[in-house]
């Protein structure tokens, strides 16, 4: 049998023998902005379309979250870096061709406008809050006289938010398993996903939560669409590829990846949505805490898996 | 001006004085290395053939190392040397994760480092890289492929060569000699 055996004398802590220079931190946000991304793109919808008293928990209530769940984010991404002190060096430049970088720039719009949001809503939590000052008594109205404009920013910059997390690791061609641009629309259609599982598990109104049940629906369909697309992409590419897709397939990564993120973050949810559409009575939380779940698995498996698949030489 | 390097695989005994020089001269951290031998054993037994190479940084002309980076930290320099500013660096990993030759790795410091081809502290001195002088097999030939006079120009002109993974769109400007 012919055989190539490669010895190599480097072992260089995080990269031999396999790269592992991205642990817990960058999944975790990955999914926190991929789910901030999905509440601010449905609470930035239904304002445009003038459907906020229809739909009072996505406009109104969920975007609470997404403060919390951009900061806390943004502090892993922090903990992540190595040079933690120089992080500010990441807006002194736009580099448009690094990911990363436009990543930055778009969370530097995407958290303060969800701020502003949550400020405007204050008295949803709050009904008696009163902003003491009159300038920003002056700002709110501010705010309030232009909502249009906001949510049309906010509902770009989602999008934006939202791609770019699965951009990210596409822009990597040393990594096989991320180099697929299907990454950027199948992370998007899983961050409006858990978005809309989010606005579900809060929401107290049935018209609601049957809403954003059969959207779920739809983007779960959508992403099972992507998932078998992305195996074709790489069945039928190079062999760095076909090695890079064995991992889901026979492969270490094949239990969890279709028992954690297939099985029970999109077909059993899918299947408990359709029972409650057709008015099946059942817990409703479920099944959108199994969408969340198997997003936050996604994310997880896929930032492992790709830091194992590699070219050869 | 485009720096390059050719390694004699034919002559390459992976002796890793390379490696020693490289950590001596460039102070690299205790239990990292910037450059390393690698050995392919390839064929059916008995009949085998040896390959040793001696690996670094590629310097590619297309590096998706410098094309990731958020900050600018990494860069071209002079000759089209990929280099790291330590001082600009964040440390991502960005550029680690984006390089299909593995050839950095974070620095106990914090910023990533790499294979400079010792562009600052040799070759602007007109001498060659820590690597190239002390090979004891003179397996190693360093200068600028602009100039048809230079080592390494003299010798991809004679000799069959091969870069590392070309398919990844890198266009790597190290050299082997097959």
């Amino acid at each position: 049998m012919r055989e190539e055996i490669i010895v190599s004398g480097r072992m260089n802590h995080l990269i031999d023998p396999q790269l592992h220079i991205w642990h817990w931190h960058i999944p975790l946000y990955l999914f926190l902005g991929g789910l901030a991304a999905g509440i601010l793109f449905f609470a930035s919808l239904y304002t445009i379309l003038g459907k906020e008293k229809e739909y009072p928990t996505a406009v109104r209530l969920a975007p609470f979250l997404t403060p919390v769940l951009l900061t806390v984010g943004l502090l892993a991404l922090l903990l992540d870096l190595n040079h933690k002190l120089y992080f500010w060096q990441l807006y002194t430049t736009i580099r448009l061709e690094s990911p990363m970088s436009w990543g930055a720039w778009t969370l530097m719009v995407v958290t303060p406008l969800s701020i502003v949001w949550c400020a405007l809503n204050i008295k949803v939590l709050f009904p008696q809050w009163d902003w003491k000052y009159q300038w920003i008594w002056d700002l709110d109205a501010f705010f309030r006289k232009n909502l249009k404009v906001i949510s049309w920013v906010l509902l770009i910059s989602s999008l934006i938010l939202g791609v770019y997390t699965g951009i990210l690791f596409s822009a990597f061609n040393a990594r096989p398993l991320w180099n697929t641009s299907i990454l950027g629309p199948l992370f998007l259609t899983s961050g409006l996903s858990t978005g809309a599982a989010a606005i579900i598990l809060m929401s107290k109104n049935a018209h609601e939560r049957h809403n954003f049940a059969r959207i779920d629906l739809m983007l779960i369909g959508i992403e099972l669409f992507l998932i078998i697309h992305m195996f074709m992409g790489f069945l039928a590419s190079t062999q760095v590829h076909i090695d890079a897709a064995s991992l889901f397939l026979g492969g270490p990564y094949t239990t969890p990846f279709w028992l954690f993120v297939v099985t029970l973050g999109l077909a059993i949810p899918a299947l408990l949505e359709v029972l409650e559409i057709k008015g099946y009575k059942m817990p409703v939380f479920i099944a959108p805490a199994l969408v969340i779940f198997g997003g936050l698995m996604f994310r997880f498996i896929i930032a492992y898996a790709g830091q194992v698949s590699r070219w050869l030489y | 001006m485009r720096y390059a390097m050719a390694v004699d695989t034919k002559k390459c005994v992976g002796c890793s004085d390379c490696v020693v020089a490289c950590q001596t001269e460039n102070n690299v951290p205790i239990g990292f290395c910037r450059d390393w031998i690698v050995e392919v054993t390839d064929g059916t037994y008995p009949q085998l053939e040896v390959e040793i190479r001696s690996e670094r940084c590629n310097h590619c002309e297309n590096s998706p190392c410098v094309r990731c980076c958020p900050t600018g930290a990494s860069h071209y320099a002079e000759g089209g040397v990929v280099l790291v500013t330590p001082h600009k660096c964040i440390g991502c990993g960005a550029c680690i994760a984006s390089c299909p030759y593995d050839a950095r790795y974070p620095h106990p410091d914090g910023h990533v480092d790499k294979c400079t081809f010792c562009l600052h502290n040799r070759v602007e001195k007109g001498l060659d890289p820590a690597c190239v002088s002390v090979c004891p097999t003179k397996c190693m030939y360093f200068g600028d492929l602009d100039d048809p006079n230079s080592p390494v120009s003299k010798v991809l002109k004679t000799r069959k060569y091969k870069t590392l993974i070309p398919e990844a769109g890198t266009n790597p400007q190290l050299y082997f000699l097959i």
